[in-house]
């Protein structure tokens, strides 16, 4: 690695587009929806003790708890559905062949993460493939396991809410708990899930700060923007890049070029 | 009782009705009775009434295997007299432990004679799980249950599965299940089976799903778990005459509680009915008289599958198994969502640490472009 300030040499970053709108839209009403099920789901699994002289009649905020649990979980469900349509029609790093974990070089990835980054090693060598542009592979494989996630909740959900709806669509959902043994350990899924899905998430929400603070690549605004920054000598070799063969001479390689830097 | 009568010319209920001494008046308002328990419109009620007119009996066997009779003792307790008196004294039941006078070498002849007799015309009810683990439990007559379910099943036209123990296992299914009790319908495979939950169901379920069967000589519509979804479709909680306060968030914090007596809901101590199917809510028991709910204690889900094992009854949540005595879903929950969290601050100062080199350097270069910016 570079020590000293005497191979300093201006670095040539790339501006790369790396989520589109519809995976940030995605992203952010996923972020919404999460909070306002999980914070709701906490409110109906044990609900705060009110008291009250008025009577039942004049109040009705339990109603309106649940409603906005049933509304968010619409909405979640629908920018599922639009994810779903974005594996097969967005960019490289959206598509659902990114987050196939069984392919050799993810799985190479996948050990260089582990390595780097969850045990904190370092490489003598460095090569430029090894640092991600879209998600690496341990990540990509995370958010593989997050979408099984969504559809237990989908399915558990929608489920539990059949019967209190005549509207076909959750009525497509009432076989699951009949399959589960009951309501009762249909919630129970629902709610242990609900768990998995919020330490995920506060495992996401640390690992974007990581990389953020440990690569300077805008890891953090990239889903605000869209951008990430990526080196100019790394567009070349980029892995699973289509553009491999064209851009290699388009490339300049600056004299002072340090293949052993990572970033 | 049985052989000798079915060996004469099969009676239609009505004529076996009047036979007992009612009145047409009386076998009219039992029909009402019973159009309204099988959820029929008002219209049907001359469906119901002529069906009991033209059809011949239908004979009935009851078999009690690992059970606590309290199916047959709701039953003879359901609100009409005729029911009591046309189904099970006189008219269809031609074996059943608990109420038949015939014992011994007898009842077991009478019910064979039956059942070769009406060889696919009877309907066999069922109250009571089957041990699968041994074949000692629960003999009767020298026979194991499975023996005996298997030979009645063999001719039946029909099953219902009464109350819980048939149709989920109930408490002896619970863990560790030690007879490995096992419901009907996992054992028989080729019959329609009426499943009946509840521990016991309402009398007037059971009278209005057999009535149903025997009246009408084909199966009420079912749910997709084989339950009659005249009485299965909806939860308690629906038809719960607390839940405004469920939808005011009002609810009883515990049972000494005097909102628990003004009728709030009893959500938070436990009640099951949000995830209970059966219409103690709107039928009642005791001829009408309450339910458990609004006798002030919560439902307890008895017509649910494993509702004994997802106890405790006065929690939410249920304790949960291999996480040690007593913790729910949200304490495992939040245990590990703690410890999570403790790892990563190890981790976010790990990776300062061990990455210290590689971070300086680039704060450094960034320093160096930063001087190169012309101002």
């Amino acid at each position: 690695m570079a020590d000293s300030n005497d191979n300093w040499y201006p670095r040539n970053f790339k501006r790369a587009y790396v989520w589109e709108l519809p995976v940030r839209v995605f992203h952010w009403v996923n972020f919404l929806c999460i909070i306002v099920l999980s914070a709701t789901g906490f409110l109906i699994s044990d609900p705060p003790a009110i008291l009250s002289n008025e009577d039942a009649t004049s109040q009705y905020w339990f109603g309106i708890i649940r409603f906005t649990h049933f509304a968010a979980a619409y909405l979640f469900t629908a920018a599922i559905v639009m994810r779903l349509y974005w594996f097969f029609v967005g960019n490289q790093f959206a598509r659902w062949s990114a987050y196939w974990p069984w392919t050799k070089e993810a799985i190479k990835n996948a050990k260089h993460v582990v390595w780097v980054d969850v045990m904190l090693l370092s490489k003598k060598e460095h090569r430029l493939e090894d640092l991600s542009i879209g998600h690496n592979s341990v990540a990509a494989f995370a958010y593989l396991m997050f979408f099984v996630l969504f559809f237990v909740m989908i399915l558990t959900g929608f489920g539990l809410y059949a019967p209190t709806s005549e509207w076909w669509l959750p009525n497509m959902f009432a076989w699951v708990p009949s399959l589960l043994g009951g309501d009762f350990n249909t919630r129970i899924i629902h709610h242990g899930a609900m768990w998995l899905i919020l330490i995920i998430s506060i495992i996401h929400i640390y690992l974007v700060f990581y990389h953020e603070w440990l690569e300077g690549r805008g890891e953090v605004s990239s889903m605000f923007s869209g951008y990430k920054f990526i080196r100019a000598e790394r567009m070349a070799n980029t892995y699973r890049s289509p553009v491999k063969q064209e851009s290699t001479k388009e490339v300049e390689q600056p004299a002072e070029f340090d293949p052993n830097d990572p970033c | 009782m049985a052989v000798t009568e079915n060996s004469q010319k099969q009676e239609t209920y009505y004529e076996s009705i009047i036979n007992q001494g009612y009145s047409r008046r009386d076998f009219m308002k039992f029909a009402t009775f019973m159009a309204a328990y099988m959820g029929l419109e008002t219209s049907s009620i001359a469906q119901v009434v002529k069906a009991m007119e033209s059809t011949p009996r239908i004979p009935v066997i009851w078999e009690h295997f690992q059970e606590c009779t309290c199916c047959s003792e709701s039953f003879i307790r359901s609100d009409h007299p005729i029911v009591a008196d046309v189904i099970l004294d006189r008219v269809s039941l031609d074996y059943t432990l608990t109420l038949m006078a015939a014992s011994g070498h007898q009842a077991e002849a009478a019910k064979h004679a039956t059942m070769e007799k009406y060889k696919g015309e009877y309907i066999l009810c069922v109250e009571g799980s089957i041990p699968m683990a041994e074949e000692g439990y629960c003999c009767i007559a020298g026979r194991s249950s499975l023996d005996i379910l298997k030979e009645a099943a063999a001719g039946a036209k029909a099953i219902i599965a009464w109350g819980s123990c048939a149709s989920n296992g109930c408490v002896q299914a619970a863990a560790p299940n030690p007879t490995k009790a096992t419901p009907i319908h996992k054992i028989i495979k080729d019959k329609p089976i009426i499943r009946v939950p509840g521990c016991p169901p309402i009398g007037e379920v059971m009278a209005g799903v057999i009535m149903h069967v025997v009246a009408f000589g084909r199966l009420p519509e079912l749910d997709r778990l084989g339950r009659p979804k005249a009485f299965y479709g909806k939860r308690v909680h629906d038809s719960c005459y607390r839940r405004p306060y469920y939808d005011a968030g009002l609810f009883a914090e515990s049972f000494d509680d005097a909102n628990a007596k003004e009728g709030y809901c009893l959500y938070k101590v436990g009640c099951r009915g949000p995830m209970t199917y059966n219409s103690c809510g709107s039928m009642r028991w005791n001829n009408g008289v309450s339910f458990p709910i609004q006798s002030g204690h919560g439902c307890i889900g008895c017509s649910e599958e494993e509702f004994w094992d997802n106890g405790p009854f006065y929690e939410r949540l249920p304790n949960m198994t291999g996480f040690g005595i007593e913790s729910t879903a949200d304490q495992v929950g939040k245990v590990a969502a703690g410890v999570v969290g403790a790892g990563l601050v190890i981790h976010a100062i790990g990776a300062n640490v061990m990455k210290r080199k590689e971070l300086r350097d680039r704060i450094n270069k960034g320093i160096k472009t930063e001087e190169q910016i012309q101002a």
